[in-house]
Parts: C-alpha cells; structure tokens; sequence
C-alpha cells in the first residue's frame, strides 16, 4: 500500500504494527530480562479440594541457586486478589488468596513460591516441596445442590437477578411453552503465549514496575497500589507485545502480586514465566453454564416472555471481575428480540475447579447459544421456519433506540441503532438460503446428513464512560498520540493512526501511538470488552480537531492567510485553492516552541489533549449462518460453508475487522465443536496440554464469508464506530448447533456445545437404530 | 549443579559458543543464552510450533531437542530470514495480507513455510493446508496466513 487512499479512515490499510514482529524483534514477557534477575516457579496443589495441613520446603531450600521459598505465612499481610471495580463486601470472602492458607480449593492454586537465580533450578526446587492435604470432596458440577465453601458460606455467593414485567402472567397467557435444558462447556482463551510478569523495584526512582502487563494497565496499576499499600505514582506498569489476550491475559493473578512484593522484598527483579500446563490449569477459564429456560410465546410464535435459571460455574475463587460475566448473561440475553416479560436468575456458584472469568464474548456466546436454540425450539413447535420466527420477533429500526429495563456490565442497556432484519435479509440472500434449503434436501434423500444453521445476535461495544488521548507534533513532523489504550494484538496502533491522520490531514504511517504505559499518560480504559477503538478513536478524533485548528491558526500567521481559506494535505498546510506557499507541520510545531518569537500569546507546542465521554455502551449485531455436513461413521462435523454478516457501524479498517470476525469465528467453532476443560470426579483437569484441550488448526477452519455492513452507525460517538473484536466468536456456538441439529433431522437433541463426535455419533447410530 | 558441557551452536551462520546444562533445550538455550528472542515458546511438548526452527533446513521444533544435540548443525532462526534491508517475501507476504495479529505464532509460521517451499516450491492448497495444520494460531483463524504463504510461494518462485 503507498498510495493515500480517499479517507485513511475506511481504508484497509497494512498494520503499523507487523514489522518488528515478522523480523523476531518484538517483546513479549519472555522477552523482557533484567540483570541479576530471579526466576519464580509456583507450586501448586495436585488436589482440587482439601485443607491444608504442612508444606514442607526443606529439602528445597538446601538446594544450590534457591533464593527463598514462600508460603501464605511468608505473605500474610497481603489481602486476597481484589476487584477490579473496587471492594465488594458481600463478595469479599470468596476472592482468592494470593497463596493458599487454609484450604486449597482446585488443582493449580498456588500454595507456594520457589525464587531462584535459575528457572530450572526454579522448577528443580519446586518439585521437591510437599504439600500434605486432608482431602474434601470435590463439587464439580454446578447445578448440584450447594455446599460449604468455609465457615458460614455457602457455594453460592450471590444470585444474579434482573428482569421486568409480569413473567407469572405471561406464562398463563401463553398458547404454547417451550422449555429446554441447555448447557455450554468449560473453555477460555487459550492464547499462544502464556502468561508472565517481571517485577522490578527502581530504588533510584522509588518505582515498582510490572512487566509484561496487558489488557487493563490502568486499573490495575489502582488495584495493584490499593493492594500493596503504595502511591499510584509509585507504581508502573508496562505492556509490551501481548501474544493473544482474549479477557484471560491482564487480569491481575495471584503471580503478579507475588512477583512485585518478591522485587520489593529480594531486592532484586523478579521473572516469571508460565508454562502450558500451568495456563491451562490456572489462568482464567471461562462459558461454563447450565440454563433452564422457558418461553411463553402466543400462536404466532412470537414471545410472551422468557424466564430463565441457570447455573454459572465460577470455580474455585471470584476473580478480578467479581460476578460480571453471569451478570453481562442476564442483561444481553433477549439478544434483538422484543421481549414484553423476563425474568432470569442467575445461581452464581463455586466449584473445585480453576477460578472462571471472561473470555471474548463473555455472557453471550453462552446466552447467544441458548436464546437461538430456544428460537430453534419454538420454530420447531409451531411447525413454522426458524427464519419466520425470528422475523416475527425482531425489533424493527423504528423503535431505535431501544431501551430495555437492564443492566449489563454496569450500563442501562438502550440498544442504540440497528437494522436487524435488512441484516438478515442480506445474510440470507448472499448465503443463498433458500436454494441450500432444496440442495440439502436431495443431499438427504442420498444419505447424506447435512443440515443449516441460523443464529441472530446483538453484541455490545464502547463500554465507557471516558478516554483521552494526547497528540504532540514533532519538529520533523511525527505526530505522537499518547493513549491509555491498550493492545492485545487486535491493530490497535493502525486504526488510532489512522483516525489521527484523517483528522489532521497527514499520513497514517507518520503517526506514532503509544499505548500500555502508565508511566506516560495518567488515565486509560485500556482494552477489554470491545471498547478500544470506540473510545480511544473518538478521543484521539477530538484531540486531533484541536491539533489541526492550532496548526492553521499558527500557519495562518505565517502564510499570512485566512484560517478559512487553509486546510491540511499530506502533512503540510496549504491553501483550498492549492496556490501559494505551504508550510509543514513539522515547521509550525518548530514555531511553536516555548521559545519561539512566532508563537505569540499561544501556549508552547503543536499539542492538544481530547477526550471522549458517553453515556451508554453501542450495540453490533449480526447474523452467522452455515451449512454442516455430519460424518455418519465417526461423527464428526464439517462446516462446509460460513456467513458472519456483521454491521459495524463504520469500519476504521476493513481488512483487520474481517481479520477480527475470522480469528473469532476460529475460537467459536472450537469451543462449538472441540475445546472443552474436563475434570474427573475428584476434580482432577484432564484438558492440561495442547493434545487433550483442542483449539482449531487450519484443517478445521471453512473458508468464511464475510459481510461487513454499516447500515446503522453508532449514535453514541461522532465517529459512528461499533466494535468488532467480539462479533466473530459470539454467536458460532449457536449457529453450530443449529446446523447440526438440523442436520440430526431438527429435533432438538443438541443442548450441549462442544458438540463431540462421539455425541454426533450416538445420536446417528440410536435414529438408525 | 548439574555439570555444563561447551558447545557451539551456529545461528543464521553466526557462531555462539557457550557452556550449557545437557538438560537445557535448544529454544531455551537459543533465546536465553545466545539472545535470539525472536523464536518463540508456545507449549513446550512439540505441539504449537511457536518454537519452530530449520535444522539443516528441516523444520524443527525447538523445544522438543536439546541444545547438545544441535551441536555442529546449521540453525535458522527469524532473525535470519531478513538479507539487509530486503526482508524475505515471506514477511512481506505477511505484512499485506494481515497474516498476524498478535505476532507471537508469526516466527514458528515463518520458519515452518520457508522450510517448507524452499523445497517444494510447488505446493498444491491442500499439501499447503496440511502443513500448516501442524503449527498453531488463536488470532487469525488462518485463512490470512494460508493466503500470505500461497502469494509469497510465487515470490519466491519468481525470485529464483
């Protein structure tokens, strides 16, 4: 790409941010060394469930190499891992401890810490540290009746409730009640680069540094200071490369903690680096629910009401985001239907197994999977299309916008825009539905099970309330915009490039954007639950408005021009009428230094800070549908063809949504069909390395088809931007279902993902049979 | 303390002499010891191919050798592929066809693929699939990378 295109804003311009990365020269954790650095390794409990009676670091301690060995009594003055919203007392007694004390609670929690000048001798010496335990029983599933948790709690800490209208009534009114029992497994992100931190103390400065941070540096550079009892100026955190973040990475865990007090303490920077099986085992897992649901819904099949119970399965611990993601379930789920009465309560339960979070499309991807089957249910038991029934149930662009008495993740929940049935329109039309519809149909009559599937959903984007961003021009004419964001890998420095070029008027590659840097700019929202490129856009457009009026103001001067008459083109201001001399901006920033004779009474620097603020979050939507073809012998699901049709309201970059929509689509399918964290009865993980917990390679990927559509932009930015990063994985787990049930004969046997072959295969085998 | 043997690795044709643990593995030893970080460690059971290198220009994964073993062979890492300023069509191929989000698979596809068409240039889509089905990607869902390695095969070819 050389030439400007028309708008930089638009334009599917290559990423700022590949080079170093094809030449070897990122930095991701791994990366990030300090001299005389030590090496953590964490030991942790081989049992699920259990209290804990000695921990014997003897023989360790003797080892050659070994610094010191932690255990909770080594730490007690550090409270349990905090929210990241602040403290919660209803919650506070099931947060997690930073090392077991009392009771360990699943296999992987860290019951102690082994520093040393070696990561083998690291690992070496944690191997010979013992832990005796007196086992409990383990509770693995959710849906059980509840147990202690410790003294005077139970294994619920909280029901998530939310709803409106007369559920009793709507439910007596109702011609026809459709009830299912649904429930999606156990997965989470899984990035390709595990976890890891390096603490640092800087005495000189009276600094702590975290290292390989991601996701969230700000707030948790709050919560790191509230936790360990220092001035947020004295506490930094630095985000470098980030392999794959997904919600799980940048959470803060119990080693990052542990990582920073070691530096403080030891005197020395602190490494540590997580290997698979620990990720696997320890980071965030994620989607495990369990939904009973039943619709009230009239002759016609449209919906009376939706009432709902599910059982979330948290884990062992509530992490950094408290119940947020049974809480995002309740508010989202009525998905872009008209919903008169709802009612859903949400158990919120602990388990013996890893502590759960959010991973991309937390709360939908499960509600998505069961409001679609419901739709699927009620199709199915009106004997109309599953395409009719969700038409008949769609809000229409005229009651835009949308409010719905709810609450998802802390916001009133107004769906802003949105063009819901021309999407589907359109998805049906470039599928060619109904002509798959006769294929299928004669595939059949062969022998063949094959089967479509329909899934509609709306996603949310641009949770606020405010970012900023601060743009300075160079003397050679770079621009810098210093964002609180953050990047996970998703393109975040192009596409703020590019709303800064297109706003001052220069190109998109002479635009330098940092991001992670805590040390650099004060606030920042980072970058989690789809909202960076809305807030972080909108901040740098405003910021840029203010950059581009200095500089004609001052070029007005000296060109001796009108500012009316001028604009800015290719980095330089000139004359509308293209006549007469320019000037860069490079030149002007050089005219507005602190001692600069040109400048007049203008404050120094070709600089300007922006900010952003909105009042609710902005609603994507979208349509997925595809055609699978099921291996009768083995059972195994082949999607022959896949539609995400998606509307974005304004796409900054084409190319990296759709790259966000494929790479999302990729998690969807393995968690629809293959990546599920399976635990035996004693709590036991059995998903621990990449042989037994299966994410997607490029055999199991269908090509996908894309529709990008802006048909309805946000009304709550000026740029009109509705978030992509979630919309690719966030319904494949319905619309997997969907097809395969079909393919089944359509009679709603599939009420779990991931749907296994050896599930698929049953199922064929028994209609045979 | 486990004795340290003295051996020479030889990176992009560069040679690193350093006294090693028997134990320690090659990526371990390419990255920490000899400051190659561009090679990456996904899983350390062979799986994911973060880790993967060229050993006599056979694609390896680093992590499941040892760096004894690779003593008196010829590694090449990512750090190798770049001639100057001339970066391989490899990594221009995944520069504009957006094969990369997060970067941290990018070196193990890079290395896998150069192995790979260095010696059979003419790949057909499905050998091509098949390959790349041995290294592992959670951003890009692929279709970008196959893409990318199918356009730099025919720079490649070009260029010979």
């Amino acid at each position: 790409m050389t030439a400007k295109p028309k708008s930089w804003i638009g334009a599917s311009v290559e990423r700022l941010e590949d080079l170093p990365l094809v030449i070897g020269r990122g930095r991701f954790a791994g990366d990030v060394s300090f001299t005389h650095q030590l090496h953590m390794r964490m030991v942790r409990s081989p049992y699920a469930h259990g209290r804990l009676k000695t921990i014997n670091a003897t023989e360790a301690r003797a080892l050659p190499g070994v610094v010191a060995i932690w255990t909770a009594e080594d730490i007690a003055d550090l409270s349990p891992i905090d929210f990241r919203e602040g403290p919660n007392e209803r919650l506070a007694p099931f947060r997690q401890p930073v090392l077991a004390a009392e009771y360990v609670r699943y296999v992987g929690e860290p019951v102690a810490a082994v520093f040393a000048s070696d990561p083998y001798i690291a690992e070496d010496a944690a191997e010979l540290v013992t832990i005796d335990v007196d086992e409990l029983d383990a509770v693995i599933d959710a849906s059980l009746p509840t147990s202690e948790f410790g003294a005077g709690l139970t294994t619920e800490p909280t029901i998530c409730r939310q709803g409106y209208g007369d559920i009793v009534a709507a439910f007596k009114n109702a011609t026809t009640i459709v009830e299912l029992d649904l429930s999606v497994g156990r997965h989470s992100g899984v990035p390709l680069e595990t976890r890891g931190a390096i603490g640092r103390y800087d005495a000189a400065r009276d600094v702590l540094e975290l290292h390989g941070a991601a996701k969230v540096p700000h707030k948790n550079r709050e919560s790191l200071a509230r936790m360990l009892g220092r001035s947020t100026a004295g506490v930094h955190i630095y985000e470098g490369h980030v392999g794959g973040g997904f919600g799980v990475r940048g959470e803060i865990y119990p080693e990052d903690i542990l990582v920073l007090v070691a530096a403080l303490r030891l005197g020395r920077p602190v490494k540590w680096l997580e290997d698979r099986r620990e990720h696997m085992i320890a980071a965030n897992h994620s989607r495990q629910q369990r939904h009973r649901i039943r619709a009230a819904v009239d002759t016609e099949g449209r919906l009376i009401g939706i009432d709902d119970s599910f059982f979330h399965d948290q884990g062992a611990y509530i992490r950094t985001h408290g119940t947020r993601v049974a809480d995002t379930a309740c508010g989202i789920l009525p998905g872009p239907y008209r919903l008169p009465h709802f009612r859903v309560n949400g158990h919120f339960r602990l388990t013996n197994k890893t502590p759960a979070a959010t991973y991309r499309a937390p709360g939908r991807y499960e509600t998505n999977f069961v409001r679609e089957r419901l739709m699927d249910a009620i199709a199915l038991k009106l004997g109309i299309s599953r395409v009719e029934v969700r038409r008949r149930n769609l809000i229409s662009p005229d009651e835009m916008p949308y409010e719905r008495p709810l609450v998802a993740l802390g916001d009133e929940v107004v769906l802003d825009s949105g063009d819901y049935e021309g999407i589907l329109n359109k998805a049906l039309e470039r599928f060619q539905w109904d002509k798959l519809e006769s294929d299928i149909r004669k595939r059949r009559k062969a022998g063949e099970y094959v089967g479509l599937g329909l899934a509609m959903y709306v996603e949310k984007s641009g949770l606020g309330p405010t970012d900023g961003a601060r743009i300075n021009v160079h003397a050679n004419g770079e621009v810098e915009v210093l964002t609180g964001g953050a990047s996970v890998g998703q393109g975040f420095e192009t596409v703020i490039a590019q709303v800064c070029a297109e706003t001052l008027g220069t190109d998109y590659r002479r635009v330098r954007v940092v991001h992670g840097r805590t040390d650099r700019i004060e606030y920042g929202i980072g970058a989690h639950a789809t909202r960076a490129t809305v807030m972080t856009a909108n901040a740098t457009a405003v910021a840029a408005g203010k950059v581009r009026a200095k500089a004609l103001d001052m070029a007005a001067q000296l060109l001796q021009a009108d500012p009316s008459s001028l604009t800015i083109a290719n980095g330089s201001v000139v004359r509308t009428d293209g006549a007469g001399a320019s000037i860069s901006l490079g030149d002007i920033a050089h005219h507005l230094r602190p001692v600069s004779p040109t400048r007049g009474d203008r404050d120094p620097g070709l600089s300007a800070e922006g900010w952003f603020t909105t009042a609710h979050m902005t609603y994507p939507y979208g349509v997925q549908v595809a055609l699978v073809e099921i291996d009768p012998g083995t059972g195994a699901v082949h999607v022959e063809k896949m539609l995400i049709a998606f509307d974005v309201g304004r796409a900054i970059n084409p190319a990296l949504v759709r790259g966000q929509l494929v790479g999302g689509f990729a998690q969807g399918l393995g968690g629809a069909l293959f990546e599920e964290f399976q635990f035996d009865e004693r709590g036991q993980p059995m998903s621990v390395t990449f042989a037994d917990y299966l994410i997607p390679t490029a055999h199991e990927m269908p090509k996908v088809d894309i529709l990008i559509t802006e048909d309805a932009p946000s009304t709550c930015n000026p740029l009109g931007i509705k978030g992509a990063g979630e919309g690719g994985v966030a319904a494949v787990g319905a619309v997997i279902a969907s097809a395969v049930d079909d393919a089944l004969g359509g009679k709603n046997l599939i009420t779990q993902i991931p749907i296994k072959p050896q599930f698929v295969k049953a199922i064929i085998d028994g209609l045979k049979a | 303390m486990i004795k340290r043997r003295e051996i020479t690795l030889t990176i992009n044709g560069t040679d690193h002499t350093i006294a090693v643990e028997p134990r320690r593995t090659l990526v371990d030893v390419i990255r920490d010891d000899c400051g190659q970080t561009g090679t990456h460690i996904g899983c350390e059971h062979g799986v994911c191919g973060a880790c993967t290198v060229l050993i006599d220009n056979e694609p390896v994964r680093a992590c499941l050798m040892f760096a004894v073993q690779a003593e008196g062979r010829s590694i090449r890492t990512v750090e190798g592929l770049q001639q100057g300023e001339q970066l391989h069509p490899l990594q221009e191929a995944f520069m504009r066809h957006h094969a990369l989000q997060c970067g941290f698979c990018t070196p193990g596809f890079l290395m896998l693929a150069v192995g790979v068409l260095e010696k059979r240039p003419n790949l057909n889509d499905e050998e091509l699939v098949d390959i790349l089905s041995s290294n592992l990607c959670r951003c890009t869902g692929y279709e970008n990378i196959i893409k990318a390695v199918r356009a730099a095969a025919a720079d490649m070819k070009a260029r010979a």
